[in-house]
């Protein structure tokens, strides 16, 4: 009795195993093994006739995205054409359904609340659910949304080491009350955007006492010129340690994974065999990984596309 | 998230932008990124207002240091080289190469882009003084010397009002400079007529070119008001725009013209 | 995303809690030396958009002078305009532009060449007018033809006045051509604005173009010194 209840449970925890390791195995042109370097994406000369123009937004991370989900297209045999500053999201999702671009990436949050007006409270928190929501709502724009990416790049306030440990806070609600005081930075338009300052303010009912607008948050923090900056979760520059963030306890940021949008008309031109590369070239990206690659560009000062080839090569997706 | 110069990939716009333009000083409405109104004429003045305050005080202040100093140096005629040279220098430093060398090394805020602007506004207004002075007729000063005048009345009674021309083209090469770099302000977190432009992600195209649009006419305006200035400050006799008799005698190696804009 | 915790990413995360030069945003010779090779193409295309509009500029502006030199009373209204024109902001140009001839870098070139009329119509025509009545008489009392006198007489004359022109025009335009990027067309200038805040990149950017707006200068220089053999060297 007892030696079949063994071999019964290790057969359980073989067969769970094994499941386990084939979920995370499969996606298109070759066997990964869990835990260890990716196979190489390999060439369908037959993908040399599909042609597609991939865009990005007009910040780093967006260039950084741009450039491996273009790399890897390339890898695959694809006739890749890049036009990767299309601008900000409001031009780049114009420019995708006019045609003008066929693919781009682009946060699960931003679709939601800048180009389906969902307020933000009605956001679902669970990543899943909101990229669902997503893409239910994309296809009435004949776009299709290609699964996430794991990491989440979502807003947050943060300070460096000495402020945080002066205001003794680690969450955005205990900043709150000292809002009053506090000087708060973010680039330009950010003080007028109600995914940034002006929601933040609302959400949390603070006052702060400036904006400080500058190209760099980080540099305006260095220098004390504010005391708070609107920072980003995969921000290169928390690579350093320099910084501390505050958790947003009121959860007041959607999800924001990255879901590679493509048009109907190009999705079904390019094949199911694109999307099975999408998915396999953005499944190592993490938090860690992705800030690894933004602080490759904004602290070590490397062009995006070297940046890309780096991540592709040292993941074993090229050679 | 590093903001990019506004290269987004522009649908053929047409005529019909302008119209917008227009529309957009005029009538508030909510921004592009939902959330805020942006546009109408309260905001534009309140731009103008800040843009005009940013500029006013930088030329004054640039005047304050460059008129004396250039009114002196004209007057015992040293400093030729270093008064003249200073503008073609200040010529070859690009504008945005100098906002964005002090945002990168001094930092930002009203107080560095007014001192940017300083700096930018000294070059011709020096110049343009000590050329000014410098051109007056060397048998004005003896006369006025015979009459017994000192040092400071020849400067303040005789130099002064026959350069004030040179000097006024001076202030208006200044104050067209001035004007212009201040549209760079919002990069440094000074609200400006730039504001719409650097931030058009929330202004939209119809901003961008209505603060364009705004921007221009303020220019041209701050021209014409000092040109009018010039006239009714200029001593009556001068007007007839003749050239100083005394330039060509005193600066045999200066290329006057490039002194002066008008 | 539980599954994605299995596979190990081989990415390498790199350590960054010492500081480099780059990332205390020091000046940092090292980095500069292994990137000037980033400034290569918008240093060409500066120079592209300053060849091009000055000389077209130079042509316009030309040939305006000749014509005013014929009809003086043309003079003031051409000379009005074109002050007028320098007056108004760089960026607003460029930006204005944009609705009317698309964002390339032509739109650029129309703007550059606007703003190089004041100073390049204004020494033609004084270069042109600075020939003495008398030293005309005795051409013509030679037997020169009008036509003649302007290109034997008045024309060599004029030339110190309008390469001291083309001097001015040259630098002011590297200097506006920075901002050229507001219509798409790219040069130095977007270098420095798309990492405003980087030391390195502003002062190697920056400096280029004044080093490009100093060697045009001085070879404008030269060849004004060389031109007019007979007039004082010291005539800048």
């Amino acid at each position: 009795m007892r030696r079949s209840a063994v071999s019964y449970l290790t057969a359980l925890v073989v067969s769970v195993l094994s499941l386990a390791l084939a979920g995370c195995g499969g996606g298109g042109g070759g066997q990964e093994q869990a835990g260890g370097r990716q196979e190489p994406i390999a060439r369908n000369p037959q993908n040399a006739s599909k042609k597609v123009t991939v865009g990005a937004k007009n910040f780093t991370e967006q260039y950084v995205l741009g450039e491996i989900y273009s790399q890897a297209l390339e890898a695959a045999g694809y006739d890749v054409d890049k036009q990767l500053n299309v601008g900000s999201e409001v031009l780049a999702f114009k420019a995708l359904r006019e045609g003008e671009i066929d693919a781009y990436p682009e946060y699960t949050g931003t679709v939601l609340t800048n180009f389906y007006r969902v307020p933000a409270r009605e956001v679902p928190r669970d990543a899943q659910e909101a990229y669902a929501e997503a893409r239910k709502r994309l296809r009435t724009d004949r776009v299709t949304a290609m699964p996430i990416t794991p990491f989440d790049n979502s807003y947050v306030l943060g300070a460096t080491r000495k402020t945080a440990e002066r205001l003794r806070a680690t969450t955005t609600s205990q900043l709150a009350p000292k809002a009053r005081d506090l000087r708060i930075t973010g680039y330009p338009e950010c003080r007028q955007r109600l995914d940034c300052f002006v929601g933040i303010e609302r959400a949390y009912d603070m006052d702060f006492k400036e904006f400080v607008a500058s190209e760099n948050t980080y540099e305006v923090l260095d220098q004390d010129e504010a005391d708070i900056g609107f920072l980003f979760t995969t921000d290169g520059q928390l690579a350093t340690g320099k910084y501390r963030t505050f958790r947003d306890d009121k959860d007041f940021f959607p999800p924001y994974n990255v879901s590679f949008l493509v048009r109907d008309q190009a999705a079904r031109s390019l094949g199911p065999e694109a999307q099975r590369v999408i998915e396999r070239v953005q499944r190592p990206l993490t938090d860690r990984a992705m800030v690894e690659l933004n602080s490759r560009v904004v602290v070590d000062k490397q062009r995006p596309e070297d940046v890309a080839r780096q991540y592709l090569r040292e993941e074993g997706f090229v050679r | 998230m590093s903001v990019s110069a506004p290269t987004a990939l522009v649908a053929q716009a047409d005529r019909l932008s302008f119209v917008e333009a227009i529309e957009f000083l005029l009538v508030p409405r909510e921004s592009v990124t939902g959330g805020v109104q942006v546009g109408g004429v309260g905001e534009m003045l309140q731009l103008t207002a800040n843009h005009m305050l940013l500029s006013a005080l930088a030329v004054a202040i640039a005047c304050a240091i460059a008129l004396p100093l250039g009114l002196w140096l004209g007057h015992v005629g040293r400093g030729e080289f270093f008064a003249v040279s200073v503008s073609n220098v200040g010529r070859a430093v690009p504008t945005l190469a100098l906002i964005a060398f002090f945002i990168a090394f001094v930092g930002i805020g009203f107080a560095n882009v007014l001192a940017a602007l300083t700096v930018l506004a000294i070059p011709p207004l020096l110049t343009n003084t000590y050329v000014g002075v410098r051109g007056v007729d060397p048998d004005a000063v003896d006369a006025a010397l015979g009459m017994g005048m000192g040092e400071a009345q020849i400067v303040r009674r005789v130099e002064l009002p026959l350069a004030i021309r040179s000097i006024f083209g001076g202030v208006q090469l200044a104050a067209i400079s001035v004007v212009a770099t201040a549209i760079l302000g919002p990069l440094a977190s000074v609200a400006t007529l730039g504001t719409p432009i650097v931030s058009v992600n929330v202004y939209g195209q119809a901003g961008l070119l209505g603060a364009a649009i705004l921007v221009a006419v303020l220019a041209v305006l701050v021209y014409l008001a000092l040109t009018a200035l010039q006239r009714a400050v200029t001593p009556r006799g001068l007007r007839a725009g003749r050239e100083p008799p005394g330039l060509e005698r005193r600066i045999p190696f200066l290329d006057r013209r490039s002194a002066q804009p008008t | 995303m539980s599954a994605v915790e299995l596979v190990v990413a081989q990415l390498e995360i790199r350590s960054r809690r010492g500081g480099t030069c780059v990332s205390e945003n020091g000046f940092c010779p090292g980095w500069i030396v292994d990137n000037l090779w980033r400034y290569v193409d918008p240093l060409v295309q500066h120079v592209i958009l300053t060849v091009v509009s000055v000389a077209a500029g130079f042509a316009i502006a030309f040939g305006l002078a000749l014509l005013a030199h014929r009809r003086q009373w043309l003079t003031p209204p051409i000379s009005a305009f074109t002050s007028v024109l320098y007056t108004i902001p760089s960026v607003a140009a460029f930006l204005l532009l944009l609705p009317v001839t698309g964002r390339t870098t032509l739109t650029a070139i129309i703007a550059l060449v606007a703003y190089t009329q004041v100073f390049l119509f204004r020494n033609a025509i004084n270069g042109l007018g600075n020939v003495p009545e008398d030293t005309k008489d005795a051409a013509r009392g030679m037997g020169l033809t009008d036509r003649e006198v302007l290109w034997r007489v008045e024309l060599p004359l004029a030339v110190p006045e309008v390469l001291a022109g083309l001097r001015v025009a040259t630098v002011t335009t590297v200097n506006l051509a920075t901002l050229a990027f507001f219509a798409g067309a790219g040069g130095l200038g977007a270098q420095i604005y798309q990492d405003i805040t980087f030391r390195s990149n502003v002062v190697v950017a920056g400096g280029l173009a004044v080093l490009l707006a100093a060697a045009c200068d001085l070879l404008i220089l030269g060849g004004q010194r060389l031109a007019t053999p007979w007039r004082r060297a010291a005539v800048a």
